[in-house]
């Protein structure tokens, strides 16, 4: 039987490419989306082993019913990739409350809300792996980005904290930090934006999301059994 | 089998203690040496054994062996 994982943020971009490179490598996916018509489209193109489970991860209700569904309907749970994650940009003196208290409840309290979740599952069967999907505005800063760099930074001591409450029972916690990696989300800058970001990176060039997947795979996988708390850049050299 | 004999059976399996360490005074961190998630597996292992659900706030107040018995009594087991 495939291993089961489950990824957040899954209808799109990253997410998107994470379940892809999932399946492809053997495993089942439980994708979740708050973007129920994407993730229907997404679901009908991965196929039987990908199942669409549509949740807003800033709701503890409906994570911790919808996280005892999957269990439920498709037994256990041995990955879990925390990738939603929203952006509000703006200068922090122009910065609503509201768009700093948005992007943090989806991208570090709905990456808690998740790992508590499928924690109690995963120290049952002693074994599993999560993998949280930080970024290198974490380390780097980013002007206009307070709210997100926040988050992405708060992922990081998730990923320790949680490594240490956890190691001793075969469950890892790792981080990834994508670099500028082509989604969505970059599409919709400039040329001239997006050459001046690639210009910046040591490797000259943008990311795939396949080459986050591809991580997220190796931190899921046994292959990386003895690897845990550790924050793995994707990103072309841009943070060394 | 008892119920004392039920619930020291489940300490013993999940700690590796000996059986005449599991007293009704033992408190589980520092005379049965259970660090924070060795309790929270332990309440676990009593919610599947005996099919209940023990909340967090109650969880938190079992710190012996004494009282997750005297609990489990009160919630009508046997």
């Amino acid at each position: 039987m495939n291993r089961l994982a489950v990824v957040t943020g899954a209808a799109r971009g990253i997410g998107f490419s994470i379940s892809q490179k999932l399946i492809d490598s053997g495993w089942s996916v439980a994708g979740c989306d708050v973007l129920e018509d994407d993730l229907k489209k997404k679901s009908e193109q991965l196929g039987d082993n990908f199942s669409a489970w549509v949740l807003d991860i800033t709701d503890e209700n409906a994570v911790n019913e919808t996280a005892g569904r999957i269990e439920k309907e498709l037994g256990p749970v041995f990955g879990l990739v925390n990738n939603a994650g929203i952006t509000r940009d703006g200068l922090i003196m122009r910065m609503r409350k509201t768009d700093w208290d948005t992007v943090l409840n989806v991208n570090l309290t709905g990456a808690f809300l998740m790992c508590r979740a499928f924690s109690r599952g995963m120290l049952r069967q002693k074994a599993g792996s999560i993998v949280n999907i930080s970024s290198v505005v974490a380390i780097l800063g980013a002007a206009g980005q307070a709210n997100y760099a926040s988050t992405k930074a708060g992922l990081i001591g998730l990923t320790r904290a949680l490594c240490r409450e956890f190691a001793a029972r075969n469950i890892r916690v790792n981080a990834i930090t994508p670099g500028f990696i082509e989604t969505e989300m970059t599409s919709e800058l400039s040329d001239e934006v997006r050459e001046d970001y690639a210009g910046r990176v040591p490797m000259k060039r943008m990311g795939l999301p396949g080459n986050v997947a591809d991580a997220v795979h190796f931190l899921l996988d046994d292959v990386s059994a003895y690897i845990t708390g550790v924050v793995l850049p994707v990103d072309g050299g841009l943070t060394t | 089998m008892s119920l004392e004999n039920r619930v020291a059976e489940i300490i013993i399996d999940k700690l590796g203690v000996k059986p005449e360490q599991v007293t009704a005074e033992a408190q589980f961190d520092t005379d049965l040496g259970a660090d924070s998630i060795d309790q929270y597996e332990l309440i676990m292992g009593f919610e599947d054994a005996f099919g209940l659900r023990i909340d967090e706030d109650e969880a938190t107040k079992l710190t012996t062996v004494g009282k997750v018995v005297d609990y489990l009594k009160e919630k009508g087991l046997d």
